[in-house]
This record gives C-alpha cells, sequence and structure tokens, in this order.
C-alpha cells in the first residue's frame, strides 16, 4: 500500500490549500475577535476559544494575497503550533483529501520571496493543485514582525 | 519495555523526592551547627541522608551510593556523640549534600550517575571522623573500586552493617548499638522511600503543575458560562432555573478561589536555602551572621515565587557580604559582633511586601553619589539636587557597585540592576532605605498573583483595555466645559495641571494609532477621561474614551507573535466572552516617551522634575471646629467615610460606630481641641439627629483604626510646608503654611492619648461598654 497522507483543505482567493489533517485541532466558523493594534498586519486579532485565548493569523496577508473583500465572514482553521493553538482565516473550507506521497512535488523555483518558506510544495490533484502549508512556519511571526519594526 | 518503563517512574520520584530532601538537608545542617545538641534534628539528617543512600543502592547508582556513604558513616557518629558537630565537619557534610545535588542532576538528564565519584571529599569525610572507632566499614566503602550497576546490589549487604539498605533496620553497626534509640528504629524500620519531614506529616499527593494550570483555565471558562447563565436566568421567568442558577453561581465562585488556592505556595518554600546561602556567603568573607525570618508561611503564587527567588538570593548575598560589616569592625562600633538578616514578609493591600533588612554599615549616601558621578551615571548637578532616597535608589543602575573589593559573591555592578529589572517584570517595585552605621533594609513590593489581577476596564476605540491597578493612581475627568482650561500645551505636548503639577497627556488612541473617533479628543466638545499612571516613578495621564469598571480579570500570556508588541502585557477574557488586551503601563510609558528607553535617561528626568518634589508631602485639608484649617499627612489615612448620624452610637461617652465588622470609635475634634474644663460638658451629647451626615476620617495608628470627625474635607496637596510655627494648643504639632495658608499639623498619637484619657475621665459613665479595640 502506497503511502498516503490526508489533508484539510481551504480555499483562499480561489487557491486550494491544504495542512495535515493530524495538525488540525478543529475547524470553526468566524468568532468575535479583538484588534490588536500595534501588531504585525498579519494577526488578525485574539478570539475566545472556549476559555482558551487563540491568535488569528490572517493567511491571506501572510500569502501576500489580496485582502478579503469587507463582510465577507472568515473561515478559522485552528491549528496546533508549538506555541497552542492559533487560528487561520481562511475563505472557505473545502473537503479533506487523502493523497498519495508521489503526487508531491517542491514549489518551482519561480516561487519566490517569503511566500516560498511557508509553502512546502504541491500536491498534484486531478483537477487541481494543492498548495501544501507548513504551519510553523505560516504561524511563526518573527521574520514578519521584524520587518514591520524595521518599517516603522 | 515496560520495566525499564517502570524503572525510570522509580528514578523520577527518586530525583523529585530527593531533591526535596537535599533543600531540607540544608536547612537543618545549618541549624544543627547552631544548636549541635539536637538529637531529633541529627536523627532527621542521618535518616535523610540513609535513604538516599539505600535507594541508589536499589536503583544501581553506586558512585552517588559510596558518597552518602561516607556521609553517614560521619553522621553515625555524629548521632551516637563520638563526635560533635564543628563548622569544618558541617562544611564536609554540606559539601557531601552538593556532589549528591550534582549527581542527581547528572541521573537527570543522562540515567547515569555520572563519572566522577568525588575521591577527595570522600577523603575530607573520612578524616573528619576520626577518632578511628570501626573505619573498617568506611575504608571498605571508600576504597571499592566503582562497580557495575550489576555490582550495586549485592554491594550493600556484603559491606559492614551499617550500609544496609534493607528495611528490617536489624543491622546497626557494632558501636552504636548501645546507644541505639527508639528514633531510630522507627527511622530503619520505616520503608525507605517514606522519609518524609518530621514536621509536617500532612497527607498530601504530588499533582503536575501542567494540571493545576487546566483547572485554572477551566475555572476561567466555568465563571464565564455562569456568566451567561446569570444574564439568561434574569430574562425568564423561571424560579426553578433561578435557583439553580445561583447555587451555580455560589458553587463557581468558591470553586474558583479553591483552585486559586492551589497555586499559592508559602514564601518560606524559598526562604528554606537562604541560611544555608547565609552561611556559606558568611564563611566566604570571615563574617558571622545570623539570619531571622518573619512570615514564612505569607502565601505567593507559584509563578510569582519562581520569579522572586532568583532577586531574593541576590539581595540576601548582597546584605551579607556589602551590608554587614567584619566582626571586628562590628565590635569598634559598638554592635554585636554577629550581625543580624531579617527577613519579613507580610501582606499589604492586596500586595506582599518582601523585607530584607540588615543590621550592618547602612549606604553611604556620599559614596554612592560620588560613584555614581565618577561612572557617569548622573551629573554632579543632577546629585546635587536628589533627595537622600533617590540617591539610593542610585544603586540600581546598570554598572554601579560601591564595593571596593570586587567579591566572587557581588561587587561586579550587574546585580541591583538586575534585581530591579527583575522584579519589575512581575509588576513588582524595589526600594531601599538606610541609615549610615546601623544597616539597611531592601523593601520588594510585589503583587500576591499573576493569574488574576484587579483591573481598571476602560474602552478606547471601540476597544476594551484593561490597566493593572497596581500601576493606577486615580482618576481625572474634565467636563467639556473644563477641557480648554484643562488641557495645556507644552510646545505641542498635552499637559494638564495636577494639583498644581504638569502631568504629562498621553492619548491612548493615538499611542495604539486607532483610527475611530481620533482627533476629537484634541478637540474640546466632549469631557476628557484622564487616567493616572505610575511608570518607573513617573507619572502620566492616559486619556481614554470611556472608562468602564473595575474588575477581577485572569491574564493569559500573550502568544510568541505578538510578544513584539511591547505595549501589551497579556490578554484576558472579559464577561461577556470577548478578548481584552492588558496595557503594559511601562511598556506605554515608553512607547510614548514618557519614560525613555535606557533607565539612565529615565533619572535624568527625573531628577530635573524631582527638583521642585523634593522634600514634598501630601496632604489632606479639612476644616476643624471653628472652621479652622487643619491638614493631617495623606499617608496616616486609611479610607475617607461618610456616616449617617442615625449610625453613630454612643458607647459611654463615646461616639462609636460599626465598620466593617467592628467598632469604629470617633474622635471629636472639637472634644480633644476643648479646653479642658469644657470637655466633660461638650462630651456627654450625642449627635444632633438633625444634623447631616458626618464626615469621618479612618486613621490607622500602631494597629487600631479610629475615626476623626470633622466638618468638611478640602483638598488633597501636595506642598514642602518648610513654613512652620510653634502649636499654639495641644494636640497640634505645628502651624504650616500649606497652599499659602496658614494651616495646623495635628498631632496624630497626642488625639489618640487624650482621646483615650478623655473616655476614661468620666468614671461614672458606663465603663463596661466602653470599647477597647
Amino acid at each position: 500500500m502506497a503511502h498516503t497522507s490526508q489533508f484539510c483543505t481551504f480555499y483562499l482567493d480561489k487557491l486550494l490549500f491544504g495542512v495535515e489533517l493530524k495538525g488540525v485541532q478543529e475547524v470553526i466558523r468566524s468568532l468575535d475577535m479583538t484588534k490588536v493594534p500595534l501588531a504585525p498586519g498579519v494577526v488578525s486579532g485574539l478570539m475566545n476559544l472556549r476559555g482558551q485565548i487563540v491568535t488569528a493569523v490572517d493567511l491571506r496577508r501572510r500569502l501576500e494575497l489580496e485582502p478579503r473583500a469587507a463582510g465577507v465572514p472568515a473561515m478559522n482553521v485552528v491549528v496546533r503550533s508549538d506555541d497552542g493553538a492559533i487560528s487561520l482565516l481562511v475563505d472557505e473550507i473545502g473537503d479533506v483529501v487523502e493523497v498519495e506521497q508521489d503526487t508531491f512535488e517542491p514549489p518551482p523555483e519561480t516561487l519566490r520571496g517569503s511566500v516560498r518558506t511557508i509553502i512546502l510544495g504541491v500536491h498534484k490533484l486531478d483537477d487541481r493543485l494543492m498548495h501544501v502549508l507548513d504551519i510553523e512556519k505560516a504561524c511563526q511571526m518573527t521574520d514578519v514582525a521584524e520587518t514591520a519594526a524595521a518599517g516603522r | 519495555m515496560s520495566e525499564s518503563e517502570n524503572d525510570s517512574e522509580i528514578v523520577k520520584d527518586f530525583l523529585v523526592e530527593s531533591y526535596e530532601n537535599l533543600d531540607r538537608l540544608d536547612r537543618d545542617l545549618v541549624g544543627l551547627e547552631k544548636n549541635p545538641k539536637d538529637k531529633a534534628a541529627l536523627a532527621g539528617v542521618f535518616r535523610t541522608i540513609h535513604t538516599i543512600k539505600g535507594t541508589c543502592g536499589f536503583l544501581g547508582f553506586n558512585k552517588l551510593e559510596k558518597v552518602a556513604h561516607v556521609g553517614e558513616n560521619l553522621l553515625t557518629r555524629l548521632r551516637d556523640g563520638q563526635l560533635t558537630l564543628n563548622p569544618e565537619r558541617t562544611t564536609g557534610l554540606l559539601g557531601m549534600v552538593d556532589a549528591v545535588r550534582q549527581m542527581l542532576k547528572e541521573i537527570q538528564s543522562t540515567g547515569q550517575d555520572g563519572e566522577v565519584d568525588y575521591p577527595e571529599l570522600r577523603e575530607i569525610l573520612t578524616r573528619l571522623q576520626s577518632p578511628v572507632a570501626g573505619d573498617a566499614g568506611i575504608t571498605a566503602g571508600a576504597d571499592a573500586p566503582p562497580g557495575s550497576p550489576a555490582q550495586a546490589d549485592s554491594k550493600p549487604a556484603a559491606k559492614a552493617g551499617n550500609a544496609s539498605s534493607s528495611p528490617k533496620g536489624d543491622a546497626i553497626p557494632a558501636p552504636v548499638e548501645a546507644a541505639a534509640t527508639k528514633q531510630e528504629e522507627v527511622a530503619a524500620a520505616q520503608p525507605a522511600r517514606e522519609a518524609k519531614p518530621r514536621d509536617t506529616p500532612q497527607e498530601t499527593i504530588r499533582v503536575g503543575v501542567n494540571v493545576l494550570d487546566k483547572l485554572m483555565t477551566l475555572v476561567g471558562e466555568l465563571v464565564l458560562a455562569r456568566n451567561q447563565l446569570l444574564q439568561i436566568s434574569n430574562t425568564i421567568e423561571d424560579t426553578g432555573l433561578q435557583a439553580v442558577s445561583q447555587r451555580m453561581n455560589l458553587i463557581a465562585t468558591e470553586l474558583q478561589s479553591e483552585v486559586m488556592k492551589t497555586r499559592m505556595q508559602p514564601i518560606g518554600n524559598i526562604w528554606g536555602q537562604f541560611p544555608r546561602t547565609v552561611r556559606d556567603v558568611a564563611l566566604g568573607c570571615g563574617k558571622e551572621v545570623n539570619i531571622e525570618m518573619e512570615g514564612k508561611e505569607t502565601e505567593l503564587d507559584k509563578t510569582i515565587i519562581e520569579a522572586i527567588k532568583d532577586p531574593l538570593t541576590h539581595l540576601v548575598r548582597n546584605s551579607v557580604d556589602h551590608g554587614i560589616e567584619l566582626p571586628k569592625d562590628r565590635v569598634k562600633w559598638g554592635k554585636d559582633p554577629t550581625g543580624r538578616l531579617i527577613l519579613r514578609a507580610f501582606h499589604e493591600g492586596g500586595q506582599v511586601n518582601i523585607e530584607i533588612s540588615d543590621d550592618g554599615a547602612g549606604l553611604n549616601v556620599e559614596r554612592i553619589y560620588q560613584k555614581a558621578i565618577e561612572r557617569g551615571l548622573i551629573t554632579a548637578e543632577q546629585a546635587a539636587r536628589m533627595s537622600e532616597r533617590e540617591i539610593f535608589n542610585l544603586i540600581f543602575l546598570p554598572g554601579f557597585s560601591t564595593a571596593e573589593k570586587v567579591t566572587n559573591v557581588s561587587g561586579r555592578g550587574v546585580g541591583m540592576d538586575v534585581v530591579k529589572t527583575n522584579v519589575e517584570k512581575i509588576g513588582g517595585t524595589v526600594d531601599v532605605q538606610s541609615t549610615l552605621g546601623k544597616g539597611t533594609t531592601v523593601r520588594v513590593k510585589i503583587p500576591l498573583t499573576l493569574a488574576i489581577i484587579p483591573a481598571l476596564v476602560v474602552t478606547c476605540g471601540g476597544e476594551r483595555y484593561a490597566i493593572p491597578q497596581v500601576s493606577l493612581l486615580e482618576l481625572v475627568r474634565l467636563e467639556a466645559d473644563e477641557v480648554a482650561k484643562g488641557i495645556e500645551l507644552v510646545h505641542g505636548a498635552p499637559v494638564h495641571r495636577l494639583r498644581g503639577r504638569l502631568l504629562p497627556l498621553v492619548y491612548l488612541n493615538q499611542e495604539l494609532k486607532l483610527t475611530s473617533d481620533a482627533d476629537v479628543s484634541a478637540e474640546t466638545d466632549r469631557a476628557v477621561n484622564i487616567v493616572v499612571l505610575q511608570a518607573d516613578e513617573r507619572q502620566f495621564g492616559l486619556v481614554v474614551d470611556h472608562i468602564n469598571d473595575t474588575e477581577e480579570i485572569v491574564v493569559k500570556p500573550l502568544r510568541k507573535q505578538l510578544k513584539t508588541v511591547k505595549t501589551f502585557a497579556g490578554s484576558s477574557i472579559m464577561g461577556d466572552g470577548k478578548v481584552a488586551l492588558i496595557l503594559d503601563v511601562l511598556g506605554l510609558a515608553q512607547r510614548a516617551r514618557v519614560v525613555s528607553e535606557t533607565r539612565d535617561r529615565a533619572l535624568t528626568e527625573k531628577v530635573t522634575e524631582s527638583a521642585a518634589a523634593t522634600d514634598k508631602q501630601t496632604f489632606l485639608l479639612f476644616s476643624g471646629p471653628g472652621d479652622s484649617r487643619m491638614a493631617i499627612p495623606l499617608s496616616t489615612l486609611a479610607r475617607l467615610e461618610e456616616f449617617p448620624v442615625a449610625q453613630v452610637e454612643m458607647s459611654g461617652s463615646q461616639w462609636v460606630t460599626q465598620y466593617r465588622g467592628q467598632i469604629l470609635t470617633l474622635i471629636r475634634l472639637e472634644v480633644v481641641l476643648e479646653e479642658r474644663r469644657n470637655r466633660l460638658r461638650a462630651l456627654q451629647a450625642p449627635p444632633a439627629a438633625d444634623s447631616g451626615p458626618i464626615q469621618v476620617l479612618v486613621l490607622h495608628h500602631e494597629g487600631r483604626s479610629f475615626g476623626l470627625v470633622v466638618d468638611r474635607i478640602l483638598d488633597i496637596v501636595e506642598d514642602r510646608a518648610d513654613v512652620k510655627s510653634a502649636a499654639t494648643r495641644a494636640s497640634v504639632l505645628y502651624s504650616v503654611v500649606i497652599g499659602d495658608r496658614v494651616t495646623e499639623l495635628l498631632d496624630i498619637p497626642a488625639i489618640l492619648r487624650s482621646a483615650d484619657s478623655s473616655a476614661k475621665q468620666p468614671a461614672l459613665a458606663t465603663r463596661s461598654a466602653e470599647v477597647a479595640n
């Protein structure tokens, strides 16, 4: 039996992304968000997830995509990182897909910038490509924060 | 596999237990040195070492066992009274404790007891147990080559009887047999791993800290759910539901306080090691120091206990190394050659105070300030304007040390500023007071807990923010028509005159770059709320949109993504389930440049400002009988209260009232200040029933509370009050000029004495009813 793994998929600006299912704690609709002034732009705010305060990271900003249109509620993919739960804000939730290891390919050399560090590669699905995200890297704020601080 | 897992569990238990035992050993040994005749303590020490030795023989840590073994031999002789404990032997035994601790660390990280088997230490310990009797066993133990774990099992049995780890306890070495006391039998009969602290035979279980943290989170969640339930039950007319939600309310509150308690630890837990620290440092620099502790049982949250451990250790070392003089110098100054170091801990106003006092040489103002100038920390001009207290606090500047010689303990100038930084990190303050030749007291004030703190909740730009109450001084509200007058500009920087002093204003919405209704505050058509805050000894006013309420909030740390944002200290969940950020007052002040980032500059600013503030005192002004203007220092005041006349009762001829579950004696100024001959007449009268509520200043003096009835409270002012003239009547200290008017400063002790005597004077009055609180 070929080595397969399961991915939780979601859409951002019509692109399909996936994170490994075992790193996902839960998927929830949008919660009340408390903005954090002066925080790096990718941090949308803080949410109360059953008594746990969870930082929400706007993946669109993290991946340098167009900002989400106003009034469109985001979905939360709550992932477990080594620093507790983090919520990734996405547009829409897709299916859970099971992929085999051999459909994977690293990102093309032409993919540049900070995005390259977050996208591990793509799985070639039948009808489209699924971008595989590195959860730890996506939640890491240091480089972004530094640039934000330098720009001040 | 399961067997080795089992093993590692046992090893873990062994480590936890042994660390605790070793900490106790340190304490006990130092105690023993002072009182070498304490048989019970010696037996306890012996038992602890015996337990460690026995267990490690069983677990195959034979190097560790060997070290413990020599120590045990020495202890056997001490316990049997063949030898007495002298400093040399104590040092040897403490050395052994250190060696054992080192090996335990090794076991913790590698699973083995390391390569070293401390031959020198064992030799010293062996030598310390001259006269000879029964050293066959020792030499056997000491000379035995480091064996493999396989050998270890057989070893204790093979050795002379006193090495036995078997719980039977029948193998007591020959010389000891005669002297064997009941205690030892009990000790030996006890299964090795059940050795408990002698003094606290309490029933406890070990619970992981993570479990407690989880409990705390869950309780927080429960409290939120309860709040929501209460809200719903109020809208639904259902007595059953309301009864249940009320009960739930009570249970949740109680549960919360109990769970909080599980995280509290007595400060004695970290003080326990100080006798050892003091002894080592004192011995190292040839001093004699006695350590005294008061308030060991004062409880603090676990996280705080951990955070203050190092700063306190440093302060203690510092006191011994720098504070207390050499015995010969002490004698020269007419002091007891043995120095005293006193640790005190007590609760006060929701905070814990920890004082470290010594009766040493004290701080030399001259030297501190010369040193500070020499090191370029302040300029001579600044120094000239500083108060004594400010000069003392210079020792907390980075790079400051007045010790003439650098010792290996302290004097490298890296200490006190780290102490200050660490204490401030947990929301505490450090202050130093000293009298030259008499001693120094360092006072550390820290919050009780970091987990739940009282905070003021404010709104700005539509979001709520919590401000820790410890930084809060007062709230000032400028009504819309006062704003134009109340806020002035110093070259564009807004300030407010607060009791005659300029208070720099910081607009929260501007600092946080909140877009909402910005710039409205700069205009003048709205009332302005100013939260007066204290950051690093500097005051500033924070302008916010609304002031909501004070609340007890559960502090949750920020994740690393937000660690770079210095303006916030954490986050918390509010009653409605939304998250609010907790402002870091110091961070905010730094951001707003109210205090500069480096302390040097903060000091410069402070100095210029304090030139005017030096020796200023804060007074409460009020009008007394005959419309006279009077004052008391604000520091003596506990509260201001207003009581309706109906609440005033008579106890004998004394006015009293019930206040917070106690009987509060009310002292009427007109009675105290009245000429003696008129006093009796005035005394008998109860208050006129139709008069308005009475204004009472609740004061604390020497542990008792009493109320001072005044006509009208006027103001709180800060003044130098340096124009004085002698008092014209009793109970008045002197007349001073405060705020350009002559004011009588009351002599509180005199008033109390006078009130006491007048209460007793009319002996015919019902004495039994007299209040003696």
